[in-house]
């Protein structure tokens, strides 16, 4: 007779000394690992849940301002220092680091309007009256008041002058790709857009309500978000301005200001509501949402350029700064911990559609203001669809057009 | 110069703006023929075989089944995970050859029947090391005994039915410990690792140490006659002889479900190790499946003439095999169709049974063990002639194949033997989930992370893969059984009840006009809609008039025996 037993060397399965790794063999076989799907759908679960546990955004509030802070404006080329202007002219430049306040300068006597840097990081220019913008490349920058404005920073009189329409311009912002495209929001509820090269306005779109700020993708190059009055965000296409994108609708109050992260996939909005939002660009609710009993109107918001902190200036004088992603680890991971929080993050994404799982990783504590007003606002739009509905219901088939949620907001688009 | 490219020609599609770029499944290079330095050309062109039934086995995605209609975006998706699922099941595959070992087997020479071999022959023929696995352990004393070997196989307990319970490392023979309960014990079970242990004695089910220290005593379930531990939801079920399966969760300590199974004394019991469900035989022949969501028994099969007698489920929950006291032996299909595949008429009936890991089945009948193998891993047994045979001192007891080695232990009334079986075990165990070589660290940091995603109770169903499908045709179909069932919609719109309002708004006036204007909305929507299917018949019927009025035969002039034509 052949015969041979299993017999198993324990010295190729226990390690030598103390000093060594365990040894650990390895065997995919499915019949070894029962339960698979239960198994991971409960470490998903806990994942989600640990994510809500860890979620400590507030980094860090930096306090010296008089006035309340109405710009800010990033180093090119230092990710730790940070420009800000107070509503009593005072310019402060920080280091986040550090979280203190390098210099001081007493730049204005009225508002602090408008804050740019130049892109070699040397200089920086501010405004009272107007908002400015430098170019991306080149040594020009643009402002608006009247009219947009492009000076050469050698000369005294601007190169050429742009207007189209009658009232006044609020912000403008340059293409950080097509560095000859700008952009600029007016009192007159439009968003032009300007040729430098032609010296002439491109095209415009007219909304229902003024939008006061705009922000450029810095990956896609003719996508721009639009923060508006109407509580909504509007992502456009440059090329096509009949419809958005996307409307982004979450906000309470009138949006102020919106930046995008440098990865141009998510942007993060400032708004009256005393709250900033973290949006996907291609989602129209948002992901996040950050807000302090202490933190008011916030005006201006600022993305840092590598993409894990997000600056906000407020009403109250102060600056704060928060993560991006708010249970992210900060410092050097290990391997290990670097596997383990990617195999988690896979995992709440394979289960993020479950319905457990999707009730915790939306949930979120908001303050009463907002939560009151949003079941408000529902019951508002409610109404006013309930309305929509039985007028389409009760009229000529085909005398009431249906418009879609998209383009009610857009009123013309001239060229 | 640049221009913006112009609407309508140059614009990609709208839905596609801000989506990443859909992901094609990933092409494969040509595999050209690579030439070296010296102008050699590679004799074994192209990537390595790989055997299909290997590739097979990892593969999870259920290819028999039709998708529902959904989105061109969700087709490409299921698409591109098809593709990666077919790509990392080779690679799988081929991660194979890095297996270490390579499982036990048993050939005799020139048509020699290998259930003739005694164990003592094996045992000289075998080396050293494997030999020592053989023992016989005489306890006649205490009663006929028990057996279980915890979850890596490292670890054995056995209790007589006169009290004597013990614990021991059966390999490298260290007593762990060995106390008397002062009372009968009918089963012993290790919990999720070999610190502690279940004991359930004449009259409640007890909780002990490694050490013999008793924890617990656990006085709501009683007269328990069979334990069997669920290690992967760390519940231990339990048949009492009042007729109640109970369910305790170990990691809690609560009872999470007593179901009275309603056959009166529950003597036979088993878990299915691929679903946590538990088997049942009873007395009038048939076998339940029980699950502790669920009130009643899952499946209920008619397996026997007689009463059933013992029942085993083998690792992949594939076959179940079960015996009765119609002296059958029958394996059952548990995939698909409930039926017997195989059978065989015993001399004497089965009272144990018992499956290996690598599918073989053992079964104790008197004082003799019976074992039947197949071809191959996890193949179903032949019952036509046995592997192995061996006779012991005295009636069997309790039999179950040691995880990961090549040895049956068994509890007889003589005492306990560890009989060697070569070819029963896996011979490669996966570190991360039971490694009998496992330190004292390893052992902790294990048990935290199976605590950490222990499965909770609910979702024990058949198919464990349950949770991964979107289930929307059974919804529906179930949505209409239950209408036909009951002959009326339970889910149908209610009669709507006008919400009393305040100030004079909830007179009876009021809410009656309140409650005739959605009469009307629905009257008129039935009547629209009513209308609608009036004119699509009559628009059919038009048509099936246009195509007789083709397909007549035209007639040249009337005749005066058209009247009569029908």
């Amino acid at each position: 007779m052949k015969v041979k037993m299993l017999s198993r060397n324990p010295d190729t399965y226990v390690r030598e000394t103390k000093l060594d790794l365990q040894k650990v063999p390895r065997n995919y076989d499915p019949t070894l690992h029962p339960f698979e799907v239960p198994r991971e759908y409960v470490r998903a679960l806990n994942a989600t849940k640990l994510e809500r546990v860890f979620a400590k955004p507030f980094l860090a509030s930096l306090d010296g301002h008089r006035d309340g802070v109405n710009c800010l404006a990033k180093h090119p080329k230092s990710l730790a220092t940070v420009l800000s202007g107070a509503c009593d002219g005072e310019v402060k430049i920080w280091n986040l680091s550090q979280r203190k306040c390098i210099r001081t300068i007493q730049a204005h006597e009225g508002f602090v309007r408008g804050i740019c840097t130049r892109f070699c990081g040397t200089s920086f220019f501010t405004t009272v009256y107007t908002g400015i913008d430098h170019h991306w490349k080149e040594p020009l920058f643009a402002t608006c008041g009247q009219q947009v404005d492009i000076w050469d920073e050698q000369k005294t009189n601007p190169i050429c002058s742009m207007t189209w329409g009658f009232d006044s311009i609020s912000s403008v912002k340059f293409n950080p790709i097509e560095t000859f495209l700008l952009g600029s929001c007016a009192s007159d509820r439009n968003i032009v857009l300007y040729d430098m090269r032609q010296a002439t306005p491109l095209k415009k779109v007219i909304l229902d309500m003024r939008t006061n700020t705009i922000c450029w993708n810095p990956m896609e190059a003719f996508i721009f978000t639009a923060a508006n009055e109407d509580y909504n965000l509007y992502t456009f296409d440059m090329r096509a301005l009949d419809t958005p994108v996307m409307v982004h609708m979450d906000h309470v109050s009138a949006v102020l200001d919106v930046d995008y992260s440098p990865t141009g996939k998510e942007f993060v909005s400032a708004s009256f509501d005393k709250s900033i939002r973290i949006f996907p660009v291609a989602r129209s609710q948002s992901r996040e949402v950050y807000h302090t009993k202490r933190m008011q109107h916030v005006i201006c918001v600022k993305w840092t350029s590598d993409n894990k902190y997000i600056m906000c200036g407020s009403d109250e004088m102060n600056i704060r700064l928060w993560k991006a992603n708010a249970s992210e680890k900060l410092g050097v991971l290990t391997s290990r911990e670097k596997a383990a929080k990617d195999y988690n993050q896979k995992l709440k994404e394979k289960f993020q559609h479950y319905p457990h799982i999707k009730r915790i990783s939306r949930h979120r504590h908001l303050p009463k203001s907002i939560y009151s007003q949003i079941q408000e606002q529902r019951i508002m739009k409610e109404a006013r669809r309930r309305k929509e509905v039985n007028r389409l219901k009760h009229s000529k088939p085909g005398s009431v057009s249906i418009v879609s949620k998209k383009k009610k907001h857009i009123v013309a688009v001239v060229k | 110069m640049e221009t913006a490219p112009k609407l309508g020609r140059d614009v990609p599609p709208k839905k596609d703006k801000l989506q990443a770029k859909r992901k094609k499944p990933r092409e494969r290079k040509n595999p050209e023929s690579q030439r070296s330095l010296s102008g050699a050309q590679d004799p074994f062109p192209g990537p390595a075989p790989v055997p299909v039934d290997v590739v097979q086995k990892f593969c999870r995605i259920d290819k028999s089944k039709k998708l529902p209609r959904c989105r061109s975006k969700t087709r490409n998706r299921l698409k591109v995970a098809e593709t990666e699922e077919e790509e990392t099941s080779v690679t799988a595959a081929r991660s194979e050859l890095l297996l270490a070992e390579e499982p036990g087997f048993l050939e005799g020479e020139d048509g020699e029947d290998t259930a003739k071999i005694l164990q003592a022959d094996i045992v000289e023929a075998v080396d050293i090391a494997s030999a020592a696995k053989h023992f016989d352990l005489n306890l006649r004393q205490f009663g006929p005994y028990r057996v279980n070997y915890s979850r890596t196989g490292r670890h054995l307990a056995f209790g007589g039915r006169r009290g004597h319970v013990a614990a021991l490392d059966w390999v490298t023979k260290k007593l762990m410990c060995e106390i008397n309960v002062m009372e009968a014990v009918r089963d012993i079970r290790f919990l999720h690792s070999e610190a502690l242990l279940a004991v359930a004695q004449n009259r409640w089910l007890y909780i002990y140490d490694n050490q013999g220290i008793e924890l617990h005593c656990i006085r709501r379930c009683d007269r328990v006659t069979r334990l069997e531990f669920l290690p992967f939801h760390f519940l231990l079920a339990t048949a009492s002889e009042t007729g109640f399966l109970t369910y305790l969760d170990v990691s809690v300590g609560k009872i999470v479900a007593a179901l009275n199974a309603r056959a009166g004394r529950l003597d036979v019991m088993t878990q299915n190790p691929y679903n946590a469900v538990i088997h049942l035989g009873h007395s009038n022949g048939t076998v339940s499946l029980w699950s502790p969501a669920v009130k009643e028994p899952l499946v209920k099969i008619l397996c026997h003439r007689g009463g059933v007698r013992a029942v085993a489920v083998d690792s992949t929950g594939t076959y179940m095999a079960t015996s009765g006291l119609d002296h059958q032996l029958k394996i059952f299909d548990l995939r698909g169709t409930y039926q017997p595949l195989r059978a065989r008429t015993l001399p004497q009936g089965a009272g144990h049974l018992a499956f290996s890991q690598r599918g073989l089945l053992a079964a104790g009948m008197g004082d003799v063990v019976n074992i039947w193998a197949g071809h191959g891993k996890a193949s179903l047994p032949s019952l036509e002639q046995p592997y192995l045979t061996h006779r012991l001192s005295g009636p069997v007891h309790g039999l179950q194949f040691c995880p990961f080695e090549d040895v049956l232990g068994l509890g007889h009334s003589g005492g306990i033997t560890s009989m060697l079986v070569p070819g029963s075990a896996e011979p490669n165990f996966d570190g991360l989930e039971s490694n009998p070589y496992r330190s004292r660290k390893q052992r902790q940091e294990w048990e935290v992370k199976a605590l950490l995603e222990k499965v909770p109770a609910e979702l024990i169903c058949l198919d464990p893969r349950a949770l991964a499908e979107v289930d929307v045709i059974s919804l529906e179909q179930k949505k209409k059984e239950r209408i036909e069932r009951l002959g009326y919609d339970p889910e149908a719109k209610t009669p709507f009840q006008p919400k009393p309002k305040q100030k004079g708004r909830s007179s009876t006036a009021s809410l009656v006009k309140r409650k005739r204007k959605v009469m009307d909305k629905e009257h008129r929507d039935k009547v629209r809609q009513s209308l609608e299917q009036q004119q699509q018949q009559q628009e059919q019927q038009q048509q099936q008039q246009h195509k007789q009025e083709k397909a007549k035969p035209m007639r040249a002039r009337p005749s005066a025996l058209d009247r009569f034509v029908r």
